[in-house]
């Protein structure tokens, strides 16, 4: 009951102090847009990009369609191939969320159960888990999803790479952002462990798995949600990096950093479009989750008010 | 003092010593190195006396000591790829990359600073107010895309700039170095703002916490209390306190700029390591991934080396506690 009131008060103080605040505001609706953008790609997206039969060559190069070349049929223009510039972003926001909200799901599950173990056994697993944690932590992220990309690009062959590639990249990504999650609940977890409602869970015979995912990890639920949105932003990122320097997701695949990459070729010559609105559709994205998540550590954390 | 300075020597050699198990399972277990080196037409005796020849049928114990021993020599055997003997390729490329984080992290560290300090200090100002969106804006924005950025305004709107290659390059010995021609100086400056741009954020916010912090202890609201002008409490006394982590950041940023420089390089086509590293993942060139992850890590583990004697020089506080010894 107790926790419910708790929940509850919680809940109000988010929706006053989000009420509050305009940049918040705003950052919601553009991550709303993108993400609705996403889900409902296929419906709103005027061709479907993944279809060849859907696009001609002869139709490449349009620039928007608000210009004195641009065709109506374009809003934004076309790329290099002849494809709806709008219709490539929508499906690559989509595969960029998709992409960064599984990786983050990944490393949450892998950091947070290692973490909330880790700091409720103690002892030998305790060190073994935060060593490897600290070695993982002096190599930057992007590193990591690259050593893991290039090992795996080596262990399999090369088809099976390319089927199996978002996976790779999930994991990838997931791999490198674990560290955060497992910290943060360790350090929850310690605290927990010694309060009553512990306690008494272990006096009743509860065994620890159930005492970990049923007592512990609803407690320590708030901090690792700010983790997770903070990860979600870095995750896309870290997608759209990999993907323009061409070890992501496959080369005509629509996603912002390949869109961006095949952008960049065509900047010289003066196509500015093909580069500049999938950048700002990144950009945009990002900031507007780095914001939310900026917005979640105030309201969870007193101690920042 | 000996002491501590062995003890984290011990440990130094202790990651290195994981970091070359770790490149030579690396190299020997993922893909076939016999493979990778002979046709298609190779018989499988053929293969089978190379694979003799190569020592790939000894001991992995065995096989590990000599890996090790090639590393320390210098010996860091062929890239499947070129054909050339990676130490030479790694060699040829590290200036290039070194000159260009040293560069960046110099800007980082010039403009980062100055700009923490004046957001710590005027903390509700309007010009404070506006530093501190701009970092979240530069925080979110990806390196690649500043880079593309940098390269529409300066090369391609007002054509100021190169926006790819080194330029010309002044050989000293096997370093070429940038800094010594103007070409070499022009081509630089993009290349070293991208990747400082991001450092730079990174400095100002931690410059500014760590001031903060600082300007929150006992011993500043003392000083203020006493009546000294705020002037010698700022730069006298908070300044100098808040100086010490600033080490620490300079080896936190140098894993970040390796990192970023791999993007960077790839932006602006700047023949460094990162260049290298990218190239060789894309075709699988293990042996050049594996030497590059070791060259990478002893980097790592000099400068944390060097920020730890550095800060137990400058922090009496490290040198007091008792588990520095």
């Amino acid at each position: 009951m107790l926790a419910y009131w708790r929940r509850v008060k919680i809940e109000n103080e988010l929706i006053y102090l989000f009420l509050r605040s305009p940049v918040t505001q705003v950052a919601a609706i553009v991550a709303l847009v993108s993400v609705l953008g996403a889900l409902l790609a296929p419906l709103i997206a005027p061709t479907n990009p993944y279809d060849l039969a859907s696009f001609d060559l002869l139709d490449s190069f349009y620039p928007p369609s608000w210009t004195d070349q641009g065709d109506p049929r374009f809003l934004i223009g076309t790329d290099d191939q002849g494809r709806d510039l709008l219709s490539a972003i929508l499906y690559g926001t989509r595969l960029s969320l998709l992409v960064g909200v599984s990786s983050v799901a990944f490393a949450a599950v892998l950091g947070t159960s290692l973490g909330i173990a880790a700091g409720y056994f103690g002892g030998r697993f305790d060190a073994v888990v935060m060593r490897i944690a600290d070695v993982q932590l002096s190599l930057p992220a992007i590193l990591t999803a690259l050593l893991v990309d290039g090992v795996t690009r080596g262990i399999m062959p090369r088809e099976q790479h390319e089927d199996l590639l978002l996976v790779v990249l999930t994991v990838a990504i997931g791999l490198s952002l674990w560290v955060n999650f497992a910290r943060t609940a360790r350090a929850s977890t310690f605290v927990e462990r010694n309060k009553e409602y512990v306690q008494a869970a272990e006096i009743m015979g509860l065994h620890p798995m159930r005492i970990m995912a049923v007592a512990i990890l609803p407690n320590i639920l708030g901090p690792l949600m700010v983790i997770g949105t903070i990860d979600l932003a870095v995750a896309i990122l870290l997608e759209a990096t990999l993907s323009f320097l061409g070890v992501g997701v496959p080369p005509n695949t629509p996603s912002l950093g390949t869109l961006i990459r095949v952008g960049t070729e065509y900047i010289f010559s003066g196509e500015w479009w093909i580069v500049i609105f999938p950048a700002m559709s990144l950009i945009f994205l990002i900031i507007s989750v780095n914001i939310l998540g900026d917005f979640f550590r105030t309201v969870l954390n007193p101690r920042l008010r | 003092m000996i002491a501590f300075i062995l003890r984290r020597l011990l440990q130094s050699i202790f990651v290195m010593l994981a970091v070359s198990l770790l490149a030579f399972l690396l190299f020997r277990y993922v893909g076939d190195p016999v493979a990778v080196m002979v046709g298609q037409e190779t018989s499988i005796e053929d293969q089978e006396r190379l694979r003799e020849q190569l020592g790939l049928n000894d001991p992995v114990w065995t096989q590990y000591t000599r890996f090790l021993g090639n590393l320390v020599t210098g010996d860091f055997g062929f890239s499947y790829r070129t054909r050339q003997p990676i130490g030479e390729m790694i060699l040829s490329r590290m200036p290039a990359t070194l000159e260009l984080g040293f560069v960046s992290l110099l800007i980082s560290l010039i403009v980062g600073i100055p700009a923490g300090i004046y957001t710590a200090l005027k903390n509700d100002g309007v010009i404070a107010n506006a530093i501190l969106i701009t970092t979240l804006i530069g925080v979110s924005i990806p390196t690649f895309v500043i880079g593309i950025f940098l390269i529409y305004l300066f090369g391609v709107q007002l054509g100021w700039l190169p926006t790819f290659g080194r330029g010309d390059t002044v050989a000293i010995g096997w370093w070429t170095t940038n800094f010594l021609t103007v070409d070499g100086l022009r081509a630089l400056i993009l290349p070293a703002l991208t990747l400082g741009i991001y450092q730079l954020t990174l400095t100002m916010r931690l410059v500014r916490s760590e001031m903060q912090d600082v300007m929150n202890t006992d011993f500043i609201k003392f000083a203020v209390a006493r009546g000294i002008d705020y002037r010698s409490v700022h730069y006298r006394h908070a300044l100098r306190n808040s100086m010490v982590p600033v080490v620490t950041i300079i080896g936190l940023q140098f894993g970040g700029i390796i990192a970023f420089s791999i993007v960077t390089e790839s932006v602006f086509q700047w023949p460094g390591m990162g260049l290298l590293f990218l190239d060789s993942i894309k075709f699988v060139d293990i042996p050049v991934m594996s030497v590059y992850l070791v060259i990478i890590a002893l980097i790592f583990v000099v400068i944390n080396l060097i920020v730890d004697i550095l800060y137990f020089v400058i922090d009496p506080r490290v040198r007091l506690s008792p588990e520095a010894g």
